[in-house]
Order: structure tokens, then C-alpha cells, then sequence
């Protein structure tokens, strides 16, 4: 892990460096303001939350970062690299890989082919048109253990329509693993799980935070205090503070925010 | 839904069919090839060669999820170059089919190239503009001979001492190229590009997050349906042994579209029926008095309003719910 040294006061602490920073990012949509100058770092070995009530921003936001939209003003940069004007598909193969708040996964290919697509690019296998389909069996195994990782080894041939909601989300998250990126962006990927698979799950966004950056949108504020590093909340497109989940938490504002109501 | 055993293979449920799809390709061959002993083998060259235009224009729409309205540009294009190429040049027919193909890559080239940034009908309607382009081209290029096309186009022979001007040489030489672009697409398809290509389909968004630069993938399989197209084309300049305007229309872009959604589009079999439907109905009301296109019409609609998923389609769907019981 690389760290730089940052002055802090007379002291000197080591700070996990920010892969991802974007700097007074703005979106406009017609006349409506939906993102408004937000700075924000994403640091590696982190798990950064994006929390906000509906309608905040969170989703924008992260369509900007990953440039799935143009943003209108600011920059963005990933590990120092200037990525405001760079593709999607190039953003992603900078190691920025993110899901999505309705679960993406290809319907009509099976578990193991849904991971196995997302593993053929890094493996120079995506381009032979010669070649038979039996050629990508050396990635079975690496796609297998993702599987097993989210724990749906055991329904690898079955169609990704067939899962439940909550599968596909865990589908997903494998499936951008599969890309090894250094910044992860998970969209609400905890939304419409079961309890038990959501402690799965966060377990397993701890762990896979540990030698990468995680950024997420998550309303569900327990496993955020749980596992999320720095909490930056969003409101009307703005950016209304940020830092640990106590801090955030008991911050009048934040509360007001979430309850609609200034007083509380 | 069945439940799957760690013990499966990788390869999926279909490993165990293997025997039975083997069986069903010989006897699809054998047919193939005993063919021209039961029917008029010019009627049987022109179904093989629609057959595989219309497969060509399936790797686009049923595989890629692009529907393209301008292939009659490549077939039409290819027939041109093979039929200039062998009246003018004096190319041998294996070089002047070869020539057609290059012809038929540009020109999809060209167009793919302008058409992919766009999608769904804007993609349509893109592709349909440049073939009329290309259309009134050939129209008033002097090489094309305007209205009358190129004629009396020779056969020549096959690698020197192949005589295609005998009919069943000819057949042959056809059936080759049928089955080599058919086993082109299968390959295409079932290969690690085509499942990158099938990734696209079901959800293009989520590929270009994958890091894929989906364009230049979507143009990649644009140039090789245009370039099977092209085979069939030029093919058919040698078989019929003239091009005209009739193969740069957009009426047979629109044919195409019929015979594979007729057939069914995503199945490798479906646009070869369809074809074959289409070229009979279009032989056997040659001589009648009604008019073909509107028995070719209702036909088409009576396919998309009983049976949605085309005739090998609805077959398809029939054998997995079957053996889902």
C-alpha cells in the first residue's frame, strides 16, 4: 500500500493516498442544478459512503465520476491522472469499475458466462473470432472462485434471469471484482438483500477494500456506521459535510436532513 | 429451473447433445448435397444464397442486437465488384468472389463507421440513408451500366480446370461457399467474440462498464455481416450471371429483414428457413397472376402474430419447455 506523509499539526500521521478525487463537479440538466461543486477523495483502502436522502444526487454523482455522463464543471482524477474527458469504457480500464442501482447483469447468459465476460478483457480473450468458446475454459476456475465468493458457486449454469433480486446484486459485485479495479463504485449494492445476505455482503466489501478504494451509495445507515470508513452526505446536489459515521451522524444538520425537519 | 451439481462439467448442459446435433448436421448435409437430384438446382443456388445473406444479416440483428436497413448494399455492392471483376478485369471466379468480399468490407466499413455511434432506429434509419446512397451511386457510376447492370457475365472456371458453366460444378462450388459462411458465423458465434458481442446485446451499458470499448466491437461484427453478405452477393452475380440494381434496393434490405425474422433471428438455423420460405413463395407465384409481395406480406404477418420468435424460433422454445417437464 502506498501512503503518503501528510502534516498534521506538529505531528506527522500517514493518510491512505486518494485514487479518486473530483473537484467542484457540477451537473446541470437543463436548467435544474442536480450536482452542485462537489469535492470529493476517495482514499485507497477506504470504504467511503455516499449517503443523502432520495434525490440527493448520490446516482449522478457517481455517473459523473465514472463518466457514464459529462459533467458541466469540475475536474475529476484517478491516481493523479486527469479523467474528466476520458471515455467510460476507458475509465473502467483504468481500474474505476462500478454497479449499478438496478442490478446489471446479462439475463440470458449463465452465472459463470456473466463472470467469465467481465474476466475475458483483462485476459487479452476478447477479441478471437477463430477461436471456440471451449478456448475460455481457463477462466472457469478464476470465475468459479468469485462465485463462490458471493456465494452462488452452486448456481453457475443457471440463467442470471432466473436469481432473485438480491442474487443479482451479488452477481454483480462478482462480476466487477472479476475486473480487479483499484477504485470500486457500488451503487445502493445492498438494496432488496435479505438480512443475512446483507452481513454476508458487507463482510465481503470490507474485505475486498482492503487493498482498493471503495465508494458507495447505501442506505442502509447500520452497515454504513459498520464498515464505511468516511460518510460524505449529500443534499440537493451539495455536498453537506463529511467525515467518520459519529461525526456525520451527529451533526444537526445531517438530521434535519434525513428527518425534513430543521429542528431535530 | 434444475438444480446443478458441483460435479457438472464447465462446459454447460449442452455437452451431452453433441452425438444427436452431430446426426442432425450430416443429415443436413447429405440433404444439401442430394439436393440438386430432386430440385431445379438454380432455384436450390439462389435459396442457398439468400440463405446465407440472410444469415449474414442475422449475426448483426439476432447477435449483436443491431438492425441494420441498408445490407442490400453490401450484397448488391459484392455482386457489382465480382461481376466488374470478372467481365473487365478477367478475374478467375474464386478471386472475383474474393474481390466482391474486399468490396463488400469497405463499403460496410464505410458505413458501420458512420452508423454505430447511433442506436436503435436512428442506427436503422443511418444505414438505410447511406444504401440509398449507394444506391443512386450505382445508378449513375459508368461502370455499373445504369438500369441494364452488368450482363452475360461468365461463370469461368474454378481454380483453371473447374467448369462452373456446367450446372451441377456450379452447385457445388455454391454449396461450398454456403457452408463455409455458415460455418463462419457458427464460429463467430460461438467463439470468445461472440460472447463478448452477446454481453453487448443483453446489456450494453453494463459491457461498457466492463471496460469494453463496445463501438469498435459492434463495428467488427457491422464489417463481417457486411462481408458474408458480400459473399452471398457476389455468389449470386455468378450464379444468375449478371448484377442490377434490383440486389442495391432497399426492398431487398427489406426482404433480408423478413426472411430472418420469419425464420427466426438468434437462431442459426432460422434465417436459412426463412430464406428458403421466402424464395419458394416468391418461385412458385412467379407465374400466378396474384402478386407475390402481398402473399410474401401476409405471410410475414401471420408469422409475427402467431409465432413471435420466427419458425425455428418457436420450434427452439417448444423443445426447452418440453424437456423442462
Amino acid at each position: 500500500m502506498t501512503v503518503a506523509v501528510l502534516p498534521f499539526g506538529d505531528a506527522h500521521v500517514e493518510k491512505p493516498r486518494a485514487v479518486l478525487s473530483a473537484r467542484g463537479l457540477s451537473k446541470t440538466f437543463g436548467g435544474f442544478q442536480a450536482v452542485r461543486n462537489v469535492d470529493l477523495d476517495v482514499h485507497h483502502a477506504r470504504v467511503h459512503a455516499l449517503i443523502g436522502p432520495n434525490g440527493a444526487g448520490k446516482t449522478t454523482v457517481f455517473n459523473l465520476l465514472t463518466k457514464f455522463i459529462p459533467s458541466t464543471a469540475g475536474t475529476i482524477s484517478l491516481d493523479g491522472a486527469d479523467i474528466t474527458r476520458t471515455a467510460p469504457a476507458k475509465v473502467a480500464r483504468m481500474g474505476l469499475v462500478r454497479s449499478f442501482q438496478i442490478s446489471a447483469t446479462f439475463p440470458q447468459m449463465t452465472l459463470l458466462e456473466n463472470v467469465r465476460v467481465a474476466l475475458q478483457r483483462p485476459n487479452g480473450q476478447a477479441v478471437q473470432f477463430w477461436r471456440s468458446l471451449g478456448s475460455l475454459r481457463n477462466l472457469d476456475r478464476q470465475a468459479l472462485e468469485l462465485l463462490e465468493r458471493v456465494g452462488l458457486q452452486d448456481m453457475r449454469h443457471r440463467l442470471a434471469s432466473d436469481l432473485s433480486y438480491g442474487r443479482k446484486r451479488a452477481l454483480e459485485i462478482a462480476t466487477t471484482l472479476a475486473l480487479d479495479p483499484r477504485v470500486l463504485l457500488l451503487d445502493e449494492p445492498l438494496a432488496g438483500m435479505g438480512q443475512e445476505d446483507v452481513s454476508v455482503m458487507a463482510g465481503l466489501i470490507s474485505e475486498v477494500a482492503k487493498d482498493r478504494a471503495v465508494l458507495m451509495v447505501e442506505h442502509n445507515l447500520k452497515v454504513v456506521s459498520e464498515i464505511c470508513h468516511d460518510v460524505t452526505v449529500l443534499q440537493r446536489g451539495e455536498i453537506l459535510t463529511t467525515g467518520d459515521y459519529e461525526t456525520v451522524s451527529n451533526d444537526p444538520r445531517v438530521r434535519a436532513a434525513y428527518m425534513g425537519n430543521e429542528d431535530a | 429451473m434444475t438444480e446443478t451439481s458441483l460435479s457438472q462439467p464447465f462446459v454447460g448442459p449442452a455437452a451431452g447433445r453433441a452425438p444427436l446435433r452431430l446426426l442432425a448436421v450430416c443429415i443436413g448435409f447429405a440433404a444439401l448435397v442430394a439436393a440438386p437430384m430432386f430440385f431445379y438446382p438454380i432455384f436450390v443456388m439462389k435459396i442457398l444464397c439468400f440463405a446465407l445473406f440472410a444469415s449474414a444479416f442475422n449475426l448483426l440483428l439476432g447477435y449483436t442486437g443491431l438492425l441494420s436497413f441498408g445490407h442490400a448494399a453490401f450484397f448488391g455492392g459484392a455482386a457489382y465488384v465480382t461481376a466488374h471483376a470478372v467481365k473487365v478485369w478477367g478475374f478467375p471466379p474464386e478471386l472475383a468472389v474474393l474481390a466482391g468480399v474486399l468490396g463488400a468490407i469497405v463499403i460496410g466499413a464505410v458505413i458501420g463507421f458512420l452508423a454505430i455511434r447511433r442506436q436503435g432506429i436512428y442506427f436503422a434509419m443511418i444505414t438505410l440513408a447511406l444504401s440509398q446512397m449507394f444506391y443512386f451511386f450505382c445508378l449513375q457510376a459508368p461502370f455499373t451500366g445504369g438500369e441494364d447492370g452488368i450482363q452475360g457475365v461468365q461463370r469461368g472456371k474454378l481454380l483453371g480446370f473447374i467448369d462452373l458453366g456446367q450446372t451441377m460444378n456450379m452447385y457445388y462450388f455454391v454449396l461450398g461457399i454456403f457452408l463455409l459462411g455458415i460455418f463462419a458465423i457458427w464460429r463467430i458465434v460461438n467463439s470468445p467474440f461472440g460472447a463478448i458481442l452477446k454481453s453487448i446485446r443483453e446489456n450494453e451499458t453494463r459491457a461498457i462498464s466492463l471496460g469494453l470499448s463496445v463501438n469498435a466491437y459492434k463495428l467488427s461484427a457491422f464489417v463481417m455481416s457486411a462481408a458474408i453478405a458480400g459473399l452471398a452477393g457476389s455468389t449470386k452475380a455468378l450464379i444468375f450471371q449478371f448484377a442490377t440494381l434490383t440486389d442495391v434496393t432497399w426492398q431487398m434490405s427489406g426482404e433480408v429483414i423478413l426472411m430472418t425474422l420469419m425464420g427466426g433471428i438468434g437462431t442459426l438455423l432460422g434465417p436459412v428457413v426463412g430464406a428458403g420460405l421466402v424464395v419458394t413463395l416468391q418461385n412458385v407465384l412467379a407465374t400466378s397472376e396474384f402478386p407475390v409481395t402481398v402473399i410474401t406480406g401476409a405471410t410475414f404477418m401471420l408469422c409475427v402474430l402467431t409465432f413471435r420468435r420466427g419458425i425455428v424460433g418457436e420450434i427452439e422454445a417448444a423443445i426447452v419447455r418440453w424437456k423442462r417437464r
